[in-house]
């Protein structure tokens, strides 16, 4: 169905009940959101309307494109002079498109954001005569009959990110978190079709790379006694709320680390042309493996895909990239995978580069620069041999592994420089 | 000369530095992973956490405080290509 049929078959907000309504846009045609999401049949930017004994409040708006759909919903349940707060859970633009119309028409309305979100408030909207409140967890605001109060989830996806909780119909407001890109006019998870693809793609590339911050969110959300999640994409989630928590909590769950235990995983991918720096690997490899307390694994890039690794990557403790130099540069399956890293944590791991070159042997201090861009910690000096290495380079190989497994286990050795 | 000492806890290196050096030119020279960009207190990217020794870097400028607050910068974080040395310092990436 096109968009237009979408929004000619639904004109009206959707109630989630007496008090609650849906009044977002249907978007099935998108294919690619944000450059890097597949959107297979498109997706939905939902917006919600309260209304209590005192007054509308309305929860984040839709992409400016779709501002028409909006009003039009909004229009059938509200008068704009009945809005007295708006409600942003993320400013991101395809949630705060329609904000700069809706506040031209609701001019008496306040706007209430998160604490982080002041800072992107002007720099997205270009605008700084709105006025706001910014609220952390525990506050609320009152609307008579219905209280809504914030709950503040920074980093899911983005810093400014919260939910929002309405006490007396037990439902979340949960912004992005729980969302998905799944574009269905039926909207409620027991009447739409299998999303469940759609649900897992979502958390793998929006909320996998703030693991940490998905735990602490789950800790304000899971005690909540929830009757319906209202996510601002995708699927309105009332049948069997709990279960999405519980699968993000899967989902965020470390799976490798009741395998490795208290040792440090430290991962030392190479590739080689001439098994020259293979050999280098299988020396790292070896030292590395003899420190106490390290558990080492080997991987030629050659013999492997990339997501695997990337899976790896996220549970290990340290990481290690044989390269050879070829005209200039590291080789493209080194870069491939170090390129695909931005969907996991990588901050503060171990580092490390080496291998073997012909020429000029550039690719090591290359992919040194790649690894500290990625914040990671690279202790140690890349190690670069030219071509065959020697018996004496292999030893210098085994003092690298050793380096860099004592770097892992915290027992480094303290450098000192005078530049005085 | 007043010298200092910088630790880089990252590499396990500690520098001994005349007083005024700033931040990122010893992480240049000895390889530390304070990456950087603009150099001018512009980009954000050098910013580095101040582990020890917090009062013993210059005081930040207008520019660098504005900067720390657009990139969210935690509690003594410092852009390493605005921060001079005073006294004995411990920094790593932030």
């Amino acid at each position: 169905m096109t968009r237009s049929a979408y929004a000619a078959a639904q004109p009206d907000a959707v109630a989630l009940s007496e008090r609650v309504h849906w009044i977002g846009a249907l978007d099935p045609t998108l294919r690619t959101f944000d450059i890097i999401l597949k959107t297979a049949n498109g997706t939905s930017y939902n917006a919600y309307l309260v209304r209590g004994s005192d007054g509308v409040a309305v929860i984040d708006t839709v992409k400016e494109a779709f501002a028409g759909e909006f009003f039009t919903r909004l229009e059938s349940v509200a008068d704009y002079s009945e809005i007295r707060y708006i409600v942003l859970n993320h400013l991101e633009p395809d949630h705060t498109g329609a904000l700069p119309e809706l506040m031209r028409r609701a001019p008496q309305a306040h706007l209430y954001i998160s604490v982080r979100a002041q800072a992107m408030l002007k720099a997205l909207l270009k605008h700084d005569q709105y006025e706001y409140t910014a609220v952390n967890t525990g506050d609320s605001i009152s609307l008579g009959d219905r209280t809504l109060s914030f709950l503040n989830t920074p980093y899911l996806h983005w810093p400014d990110t919260q939910c929002t909780w309405l006490e007396e119909e037990q439902t979340l407001f949960s912004g992005d978190v729980f969302g998905c890109h799944y574009c269905d006019a039926r909207l409620f998870n027991d009447r739409v079709g299998d999303f469940r693809f759609s649900f897992e793609y979502y958390y793998a590339h929006i909320m996998r790379p703030f693991r940490e911050y998905v735990f602490k969110a789950l800790a304000l959300i899971e005690p909540l006694a929830l009757k319906t999640i209202a996510p601002s994409h995708g699927p309105i989630l009332r049948d069997q709320p709990a279960q999405y928590p519980a699968h993000y909590r899967r989902l965020a769950t470390p799976a490798l680390s009741s395998e490795i235990g208290g040792e440090k995983s430290l991962l030392i991918f190479y590739i080689s042309s001439y098994g020259n720096t293979a050999r280098m690997a299988e020396a790292i490899y070896g030292s590395a493996s003899e420190v106490e307390g390290v558990r080492a694994s080997l991987y030629d890039l050659e013999g492997g895909e990339i997501a695997p690794f990337v899976d790896l990557i996220e549970e290990a403790d340290g990481i290690m990239f044989g390269t050879p130099t070829i005209n200039g540069d590291a080789v493209k399956p080194v870069w491939d995978l170090l390129s695909s890293l931005a969907v996991v944590h990588t901050r503060g791991k171990i580092a490390a580069a080496f291998g073997s070159f012909g020429w000029s042997g550039e690719a090591v201090r290359m992919v040194e620069d790649r690894l500290k861009g990625l914040k990671m910690e690279v202790p140690v000096a890349g190690l670069r041999i030219k071509l065959i290495p020697s018996d004496e380079e292999l030893d210098a190989c085994r003092g690298f592994g050793t380096a860099i497994g004592r770097a892992l286990i915290g027992e480094d050795e303290q450098t000192v420089v005078d530049m005085a | 000369m007043a010298k200092a000492k910088v630790t880089f806890l990252d590499i396990g290196v500690t520098v001994s530095v005349p007083v005024g050096t700033r931040v990122i030119e010893i992480s240049e020279k000895v390889g530390a992973g304070l990456i950087y960009g603009c150099r001018e207190g512009d980009c954000g990217t050098c910013l580095m956490k101040v582990e020890d020794g917090w009062n013993n870097l210059t005081e930040p400028s207008v520019v660098e405080e504005k900067v720390l607050r657009e990139n969210m910068a935690g509690k003594h974080c410092r852009l390493a290509c605005q921060a001079q040395v005073l006294g004995d310092i411990v920094v790593r990436p932030a």
